[in-house]
């Protein structure tokens, strides 16, 4: 059991490569680790399809878990259930707002049938991580990572990312 | 790793053979998802389903290198980096269903081989997918709103899929071709509902996509037999709901639906079977080039 605590905890702390501010459990891709004989399995999910973070979180993970001492680790990846901004711990989300990225709302729920166009972006609720002014307006949808867009504070002029509602 | 809070630092070293990074070091790893080596589920014929999974695996692949090609052309930075993020989910989820191709067609070809070692009749895709638009971004914005209207209503149907990788790529994939169709359906209400000159291009952009519209509805036989069996959707499904949501679009933009005919199959044959337009080769062989001449090499 110690082997086992020692492992999940190993691989909890390496951080994400592309928000440096989170580890993969902030983020919520760290979906299972399991340790039997000294042999680990860890269990992670990609957030976007394309994430090209992938490759280098798997090699950190198995990084982490050599300095940790364990030789046989194995690391899965895994696509359903698909990952949801909702994962994102209470945690991770205070270290993204400290480090100036505005954490996501609530993901919206899929809906029951089509999924509907929405051509007006709606009204957000997203606060400016600086100064904590509610009047922010999205600048591009896109941001540099997949997870993210960029905003700008009406208050205080800055721009800033958001972690967008997935 | 000695800097792990610091990611840039922490690519630039160098840490032996067996580290793999995504910008430097050894190369991509092989999509490995655990659901990529599922059985077949029962009652499907393994050649059907590889070919299906090519299917929408290759629409996504080509359509991603399509958007590729405005990465230092985009009109604006953040438009470059948009249509680069969405190239870039379509890329990821291309990966995956060509490693889900290569595992059920059981000939060890990986999901490299597939994509970059084909010639042009074995790529399976629509011919919307490999359209170029010249860098022409009324193009860009007609070709994507019809491409992620449709696919959205292929995938949200396959969420059910008894397949579980296709089930799995949907899962992820409802969410991130939702966010494409709202992207290109913002930029033709601005474009078709902007200056005459926008209105002007952006009507000329429908016209040009209008052709490859009907075949993005027309099912093939692996189509229909996989949809029988719960794993696939019978694309002339989706019609109505493609209709639907172009039409609402159009009429808030102040664009008039084209009424042009598709371009038809050529003796029963268009993209699904492997028939394709002469701006397939172009693209292949830029596509192609770096795997042909450097065969089996890492970086």
């Amino acid at each position: 059991m110690v082997s086992a605590a020692a492992a999940r905890a190993a691989a909890a702390a390496v951080v994400d490569p592309e928000m440096p501010m989170l580890t993969i459990a902030d983020l919520g891709i760290l979906r299972e680790v399991t340790e039997r004989g000294g042999a680990v399995s860890v269990t992670i999910t990609p957030t976007y399809s394309g994430c090209p973070a992938v490759d280098a979180i798997r090699a950190d993970v198995r990084a982490a878990l050599a300095a940790a001492g364990f030789a046989a680790v194995e690391v899965r990846t895994v696509l359903a259930p698909p990952w949801s901004t909702d994962w994102i711990t209470e945690d991770g989300r205070r270290k993204l707002a400290a480090a100036g990225v505005a954490p996501p709302g609530p993901a919206a729920p899929r809906p029951a049938g089509p999924v509907p166009l929405t051509l007006v972006p709606p009204a957000s609720a997203v606060r400016c991580p600086r100064c904590g002014a509610a009047d922010t307006v999205e600048l591009s949808r896109f941001g540099p990572t997949a997870c993210t867009a960029l905003r700008r504070c009406r208050a205080c002029a800055e721009p800033f990312e958001h972690v967008k509602e997935l | 790793m000695t800097d792990s809070a610091n990611a840039y630092l922490s690519l630039a070293e160098t840490t032996g053979h067996d580290d793999p990074r995504w910008a430097f070091g050894s190369g991509f790893e092989q999509q490995d998802a655990a659901e990529v080596a599922s059985p077949v589920p029962d009652g499907v014929a393994a050649a059907d389903l590889a070919a299906y999974c090519l299917m929408l695996g290759d629409d996504a692949l080509l359509a991603g290198h399509r958007l590729t090609e405005w990465v230092s052309n985009a009109p604006e930075l953040e438009e470059e980096v948009a249509l680069a993020n969405i190239a870039l989910d379509l890329l990821g989820q291309a990966r995956v269903l060509l490693a889900r191709a290569g595992h059920v067609e059981g000939a060890g070809r990986d999901e490299d081989t597939l994509a970059y070692l084909r010639t042009e009749a074995e790529f399976r895709h629509v011919a919307l997918a490999e359209q170029p638009d010249d860098l022409d971004f009324g193009r860009c914005v007609a070709r994507l709103l019809v491409f992620s209207t449709w696919r959205l209503a292929l995938l949200h149907r396959l969420l059910g899929s008894a397949d579980p990788v296709l089930a799995a790529v949907a899962g992820k994939g409802v969410k991130e071709v939702a966010y494409h169709r709202d992207h290109a359906a913002r930029w033709t209400l601005r474009l078709g509902d902007g200056t005459p000159e926008s209105h002007r291009r952006m009507q000329a952009a429908l016209e040009w996509v209008w052709p490859f519209v009907d075949e993005l509805f027309r099912p093939s036989d692996e189509e229909r037999r996989l949809a029988a069996a719960g794993v696939a959707v019978d694309p002339a499904q989706v019609r109505a709901e493609f209709d639907a949501v172009l039409h609402e679009v159009l009429v808030r933009a102040t664009l008039t639906r084209p009424d042009r005919p598709g371009i038809g199959p050529v003796a029963g044959r268009g993209g699904r079977q492997g028939l394709h337009t002469e701006k397939l080769g172009p693209l292949l062989a830029e596509m192609q080039s770096v795997a042909r001449q450097h065969p089996g090499a890492t970086w």
